[in-house]
Parts: structure tokens; sequence; C-alpha cells
């Protein structure tokens, strides 16, 4: 080969980079390993994990939900993790059908007209619908719920970081729905958007009409926030008057894997497409006139627009999109709503019964909640946490922000009544061990 | 093909769960529940395997043939890492547990950290941007939390070449800054009088990538990287092309102040259609205060903990990064070590200099001086004048067989197409490209319309771009099923 380029070495493929700046040690890494070694060394890591094998009640932006073998067959294909972004549309049929898929999938959840192809995460897909909201309005303040998760509040804040935008909080009342009063003062001609989660961080849900009412009265949108596993039995955030719906679709086939990857998903409505970032795919006919599918509307795109583009999203989640779809295939409209309702129907169990623990009591009094509720332990929380870990348990996310004793807890479809008595059983001992 | 809504057929399902073990008396108050269906498909679980593996078929990928893309890095994919990364230990931990119990996972990710430092001579790093143009982004953020601690505040533009990729300037706009271009010189490189003419008082960050995007490493990187620091600026390597320089060059040794690293290029992670992708940043140790929230640091008891850098910018995610790709970039670099990592630079040398000597007969290739590094750019302006154009000879390639270069990239070259071989190409597979190269080359001049027509061989033929804007349809339609 050297022949054929004409050259002696590979150092006169090197010659362009100055002396000077050729490394001349070896890097200080460790040695190699074989396929067998490295594998015996995963297994060590994947073992100090102790946090694997638990029982889990937490979730907080990240769901233990049951994913159906088939979705991990599809995602193994070769042909779909190892292609590229379908540039060459005539060659990438399969990931640009199952993504119009997906974006499909999405609108119908979210009761919008339109979906992207994906977004990093839910938080940066907040983030990016607020950036979103202020070019289809040409306005800078953006309003974001107190009771949003404070980690994407944290993402939101980050994006917008910047000279001409303003950000501020509507405080959530003691029954943790937002403060509507303090809303309407906020909310005038100047702001963009106003930001909630649907249901909040607290699991709970809350009519999002009023708000939905405020804001357009200012000529602003609604985004919200959406759980999706909630949307099968929720009325959709469309219905309810949002202009962009985001969200994180962890829940929908994807593994909790120490918090990635995950894929935020974007909807809106038909009049805001142009101004949405990331990739879209669009369903157009080739010259024999075949049914087909492209990448649509790139010139909001960094590689065409570049220092005009709605965003700077290039790679996105395609392969978790395609997670989501073939779960949602499976799942379908009963399965869906079947998961929907057993979490719904199991996190109630459990905060009732808890609450007949004497000493235990509601954080948020009786707000209809999804899938995830706080209770006061009338012990520290993170004692309790402690305490059900050696049964096994992951107890839920204690907040000592809201108390000491408050614990946010998660029930998916994945837990049994079993599982849920001996979590009562264990917090009642604890309770009533404490000499109260 | 069908979409899975078409085939769907009321009463079907694909999926068993367990009967719900406990009275289901709750209700969702009535102002607050859904009015109808969601619509999802109602199908079996046979039906939604043929279909997803119907359409996987109608895919090109790695797995398949040779993958030229330039600056995309399309190397092959070991198919050990995909089951390492899916160990439940690792799959199956959530990301709120208390640090200890994620001890296997905070071990991988600030060893990766280490090796990242180290492989481009940094002594910061994070983790957690979820693909290239995040790491910009984070890079951009770094950067300018450091300036307004030394009082530069006022410092927003952006100088970069204008060979750059697409990323680099919207990345700049997020950051709130304003793009000043720098030219590039006859060689192809960025001019360095022009560079010194832009900086000054203003100057915030450069952004260079370095090869650049026509493969050329920039030769006067010393004096490009001393212009902008003297301006009271900071550079920024956008790493897009490490494959070039594993194991021979580092970034934090030419003047460089911060990187980012593609894992989905570099460092042999999967696609994935579009990603997920990871692009974390490494960094001096100057700008390491600020990192974002949060960084893995290793206690005094050896143990592992997430900790907030005191002056962190903020948060780019949720969590921590894509750490289900982290996993399969450590063990990259577990199965490469050192001379591994060198050699594949070497051989990503190699082979693209190999394919750039066959095909100069043939095309035009600009600011050809000398060797090239990773990748290389041909102009398709010869074809051109007989009327085919470089997209014609992109869509052409895939009747061959092979998936096309990245086409009209860098905007400094006409009728671009951008080839990057990697090193995972065998000596038969680039001749089998260089030939198909070749061979649509002669087709130009004695059959232009095999072209112009291409592709036909493919599962569909070209494709009305226009119309897909005209006529948008980004969701399958509602009314058929709603009966």
């Amino acid at each position: 080969m050297f022949q054929v380029i004409g050259v002696e070495s590979i150092s006169d493929l090197l010659k362009s980079i100055p002396l000077k700046y050729q490394l001349k040690k070896e890097l200080d890494l460790p040695d190699p390993v074989s396929e067998l070694e490295l594998q015996r060394e995963f297994e060590e890591y994947a073992d100090r994990n102790a946090g694997a094998d638990k029982i889990c009640f937490l979730g907080a932006g990240a769901y233990d939900h049951f994913i159906p073998a088939a979705v991990d067959h599809i995602l193994l294909r070769s042909e779909f993790y190892t292609a590229y972004t379908p540039y060459q549309a005539e060659v990438s049929q399969g990931t640009l059908q199952a993504v119009f898929e997906y974006q499909s999938m999405i609108a119908r959840l979210t009761g919008m007209e339109a979906a992207n192809a994906s977004m990093y995460d839910g938080a940066s897909a907040a983030a990016e619908a607020c950036l979103m909201a202020m070019r289809a309005t040409r306005k800078q303040r953006i309003l974001i719920a107190g009771s949003l998760n404070p980690r994407w509040a944290d993402v939101v804040r980050t994006y917008l970081k910047r000279t001409d935008f303003e950000i501020n909080e509507i405080p959530f009342l003691e029954d943790g729905t937002l403060d509507l009063l303090i809303a309407a003062k906020l909310i005038e001609d100047g702001t963009a958007a106003v930001l909630v989660q649907y249901p909040n961080y607290f699991g709970l849900i809350e009519d999002l009409q009023p708000l939905a009412e405020l804001i357009h009265e200012h000529k602003g949108l609604l985004i919200v926030a959406a759980d999706p596993v909630a949307l099968p039995l929720l009325r959709s955030p469309g219905d309810a008057g949002a202009d962009i719906v985001i969200g994180e679709g962890q829940s929908m086939g994807i593994p909790l894997s120490y918090g990635g990857p995950y894929i935020g998903f974007m909807a809106t409505r038909k009049k805001f497409v142009r101004k949405m970032p990331g990739r879209i795919i669009g369903r157009t006919t080739d010259r024999a006139d075949q049914e087909g599918y492209v990448l649509t509307l790139q010139t909001r795109e960094q590689h065409i627009r570049r220092e005009k583009a709605t965003s700077n999203i290039c790679s996105n989640q395609a392969l978790m999109a395609l997670a989501n779809t073939v779960y949602l295939s499976l799942m379908g409209e009963t399965g869906f709503r079947e998961v929907s309702n057993q979490c719904f129907q199991k996190s109630h169990h459990l905060q009732q019964k808890l609450l007949e623990i004497p000493g235990v009591s509601s954080v948020f009094a009786d707000t209809p909640f999804f899938r995830e509720f706080a209770v006061s332990f009338p012990v520290s929380s993170l004692e309790i946490f402690d305490r059900l870990m050696e049964k096994g348990f992951l107890a839920g996310l204690p907040i000592v922000e809201l108390g000491e004793g408050v614990m946010l807890i998660t029930v998916t479809e994945k837990r049994t009544k079993e599982e849920m008595d001996l979590y009562v059983k264990s917090v009642s001992e604890i309770c009533g061990g404490n000499g109260r | 093909m069908k979409t899975i809504f078409e085939m769907s057929s009321p009463g079907r399902i694909g999926y068993s769960l367990p009967p719900i073990d406990v009275p289901a008396s709750a209700s969702i108050p009535p102002n607050l529940e859904r009015g109808g269906k969601v619509n999802l498909p109602e199908v079996t679980e046979s039906q939604v395997m043929r279909h997803f593996v119907n359409l996987s078929s109608l895919n090109y990928h790695v797995d398949k043939g040779m993958y030229p893309l330039g600056s995309c890095t399309m190397k092959y994919n070991p198919k050990h890492f995909e089951n390492l990364a899916r160990l439940p230990g690792l799959s199956g931990i959530h990301p709120l547990v208390p640090e200890t119990m994620a001890a296997g996972t905070l071990t991988i990710m600030h060893k990766l950290a280490g090796f990242f430092c180290e492989i481009t001579g940094f002594e910061g790093a994070t983790l957690q941007p979820a693909a290239g143009a995040q790491g910009e982004f984070c890079g951009l953020m770094l950067i300018k939390s450091y300036l307004e601690s030394i009082g530069e505040k006022h410092r927003n533009e952006v100088l970069m070449p204008d060979s750059a990729h697409g990323t680099n300037p919207a990345t700049s706009t997020l950051a709130d800054c304003v793009i000043i271009g720098v030219k590039s010189n006859e060689f192809g490189e960025v001019d360095p009088d022009d560079l010194r003419a832009k900086a000054g008082p203003n100057t915030a960050a450069f952004m260079l990538t370095n090869p650049n995007t026509l493969g050329l490493f920039e030769s006067r990187i010393e004096e490009l990287t001393s212009i902008v620091h003297e301006a009271g600026g900071l550079n920024y390597m956008d790493g897009a092309n490490m494959n070039a320089l594993l194991g021979v060059a580092r970034p934090g040794d030419m003047g460089f102040d911060v990187c980012h690293l593609n894992l989905h290029k570099t460092f042999a992670t999967p696609h994935g259609g579009g990603g997920p992708g990871a692009g974390p940043v490494t960094c001096t140790a100057e700008l390491a205060q600020f990192l974002p929230e949060p960084v893995v640091i290793q206690n005094k008891d050896g143990s592992f903990s997430l900790s907030k850098k005191q002056n962190s910018f903020g948060r780019l995610l949720a969590f921590y990064g894509n750490v289900g790709v982290l996993y399969k970039a450590f063990a990259y670099i577990r199965t490469l070590g050192s001379a591994g990592l060198r050699e594949v630079t070497e051989n990503a040398l190699i082979n693209a200099n190999y394919l750039k000597a066959r095909l100069e007969e043939y095309f035009d290739i600009p600011f050809n001086n000398g060797p090239c590094m990773h990748e290389f750019v041909l102009s398709g302006d010869r074809q051109a004048e007989k009327g085919v154009k470089t997209l014609d000879m992109a869509k052409r390639l895939l009747d061959y067989g092979f998936h096309a270069p990245t086409v009209y990239f860098p905007l400094i070259v006409h009728e671009a197409m951008m080839i990057e071989p990697t090193e995972t190409e065998g000596l038969e597979d680039l001749d089998a490209f260089a030939e198909a190269m070749i061979s649509i080359s002669r087709e130009c001049d004695e059959k232009p319309y095999l072209v112009t027509d291409a592709p036909v061989n493919t599962p569909v033929l070209r494709l009305d771009e226009v119309q897909a804007v005209k006529e948008l349809c980004i969701v399958e339609p509602l009314d058929e099923e709603v009966q």
C-alpha cells in the first residue's frame, strides 16, 4: 500500500504534523485485554453495582418498566444499529419509516399534529422547547413551574443562560398544584411560554386548561413536559391547549442504564413545525411514484442553515426512537393502556396502605396523582431508605427539602402486591418501633 | 411498505402482562381523563417482528459494507461490546441510587474520563454531553464561564474557518455568540493572517477541527493557537476527526484549551441510525472548575462520588450522559490499549491515502499537496462538465453496493465528495470501492444517463425531497383508522 501511495513508511504520512507535536511517548493506558478477559472485567463492574437487582420504587425521572424481549431483538439488528443518520434515503428506508412511525405515535399520544425524530433526553428537549417558543413568539421571557423536575429546570437554565433571556418560576400551592393567581400576575405580554410538567415532579395531575387560557390570552405558548405512560389515561396535552409537548421516552422500552441513553420527544402544532429543532422525517414518492421517506424541512438544520439553524442538534437518539416504536407497537392500544392503568392503580394501592400507618401522611393532600406520590413518614426518609435497602428495596427518593420524612415513591406495573405488602409491613415496623 | 398502523386490526395484541393483583378502585377525575383512544396499532408480536425485520432489510449499514462517509468515521462496531453494555448489572441500574450502589458504573466512568484526558492531553473531563454538538455547547459554555470569571464577559465572538461543520456556527448561536468567519489559504488550511486580523478584544474562542474537514492537519497550528491566546481568547478543538490523531498527537499539546470527542466516531460505538452518540469534553485544569454537574470523583477511601464543581456552569442532561454508550467506548480502549489506538490511526491514514492515490487520476483533488490524514475530499468538477453532478455519483455508488461519501461538504470545495474509509476496511474493500468510483467516472464519460438516473438497484428510486416539503406529511393521518 505504501508503494501505491508513494511513501516509504507511516512517518511520511504523519509529516504534516509538526515534529514538536508528534507524540513521543506511549499513551498511559492499561494493557489491552482479550474479549474473554474484558467480559470478566465487565462482569466484575456489573457485580459492584449493588443497586441493580433491587426492587425499585425509585422514579423521579427514570422508571423501572417492563420491556418485552422483542424490543432488544430489533435493536440488536446490525441493519439498524450500525447504520448512520439516513442521509442517503434510498438505502435508509428502514430507519426512515421506523422514525416516521415513531413521530406518528408521539403525535397521537400527546394529541398534537407533528413530532420530530427525537432529542437527547426529556430535560434537553424542555430546554429546546423554550428556545423554540422564543423563536415562534419573538419574546424572551420564560416561566417554569416550580413543580418541574429540578434537574430539568437546571438544564433549562443552563441552555437559557443568555443575556437576552429571562426565566422566572411559578410557585406551587400546598396541594402541589400551581398557584394560578401568581401565574396570572407573572404572565404578561412579554412571556414567550410557560413550561409545566404533567403529571408534575411529585406525580400530581392538574388541569392544564386554565394555564393554557392564561398564556394564550397573552399570545404566549404552553409547553407541557408530559409523562408518556400517563397519557393513555389522561386528557392529552394537545386537547388541553398545549402548543409544544416534550417529554422523556425512557419509560417506553428503554433500560435504566444509569441515566442514559434515553430519549427526548417533541411534538407541536402544524403551524410551529418550521420552528422545531431536530430532524424530521417526511413521506414522499420516488421517480416511479412509489411511496418513500426522507429527512425533510432540512433548511431548519445546522448542516444547511449553520448559525441561523433552529438548533445545533445533529446526532439524536434514533435507536432509542426505534425502541419506543417497537415497544409501543408490541404493547399497542390495549397494552399501553394496561401499563398505564396498572401504574395508576398500584400506586394508589400502596399510597392508601401507607397512609393507614399511624403517623404517615400525604404531602400534597388528596391531589390526584399518577404512578408517583409523596408521603411524609414520622421518621427520616433517609432512614426508611436504608432500612428498606436491607430488604432489597429501593424505597423511593427522599426529598428532605420538603421535610425530613418526605419520600417520593414510584410504583410501576412491575411491582407486585407481595412487594407492596412487604414495603408497608417494613415501614410499619420501623415507624412503630421508633417509640412513638 | 405498509406502516405498522396499516397492519392494525382491533383485538390483536402483542404483549402479555400479569393481571393486576390489587383492587382497581382508583379513578381519574373526569376533567383530567382522556377522551378517546390513543390510536396505537393493534398487532401481534410476530407481526411486529416481521414488520421491523423487513424494514431493517431496507437499510444500508456497516455490517453490510463500506460506509465511506467523510468526518463520520463509520468503523466496525465490535459485537461483544453490545453484550457488555447489556449486562443486567450495568443496564438495570437506576441513576438515582446512592453512589455506593453504583460503584461499578462509577468506576468505569472515572477511568474513562482519565483515558480521555490522557488521549487528548488535558486535565479535566465530563462524560455528560449526549453528542458532538452538545459537547461543542459544553465547550463554549466552559470558555464563556472562564472569560466571565476573569472579567472578560463582553467577549462574544467565535472565530471559525469557512470549512467548519455546520454544528460549529449553530452551537455558537446557541451559546449566545457571534460568528466571525476566517478564510482558508491556498493550501486548504486556516490563513494565519486572516485569523490575526480578526482576533481581537471581543474574541471568545477559535473553533477548529483538526485535521480539518479537507483531511489536512493544520501545519501552522502553533501559530494559530498562539494568535488566539495573544488576543485573549481560547482555542476549541472539534474532535470530529480525532481518528487521525490517536496516540499520534494530542490537542492539549497544541495550544487547545478544550475539545470534544465523538465516541460514535472515533471510539467505535454504533451510530444507531443517527444516535445515541456521546460527546465527552476534555479541557485544561483552568477550565475544569466550570464543568457541568455532576462529575465523578474518587474519594480518599477509593470510593467514587458524583460531585458538583464549585463554579459549574450548570447541567446538560437530566442525568450523567449516554452511559450505555460510554460502556462501549471504555471497552474499546481496554481492548486496544495504547499501541492499538495508535495502530487505529496509522491504518486509517494508510487506508485514506491509498484510496486517494488510487483515485487521483480520475477525479480532481483540490489542495492535494501531499499525504492526507484520515480522509480526503474529491471534487466532481471534471464530471460536472459532462452534466453529472456529485449527487448523481453518490446515488450511483449505492447501485454498486456502497454507501455514498459525504457530499457537498466542506463548502469550500465545488461538488465535494469527502471520503473516509476508516481503519476497519481491508485492502479488498478499498480496491472494490476504488474500482466502483473509477467505473462511475467512466460512465460519466460514456453513459452519463446511468449515473443521472441512479440509483436503480435500491429499495426505492430517487425520492422527491421538494414534494416532501411542499406536501408535508410527517405523521400517519388518523382518518382511516378512526372508523
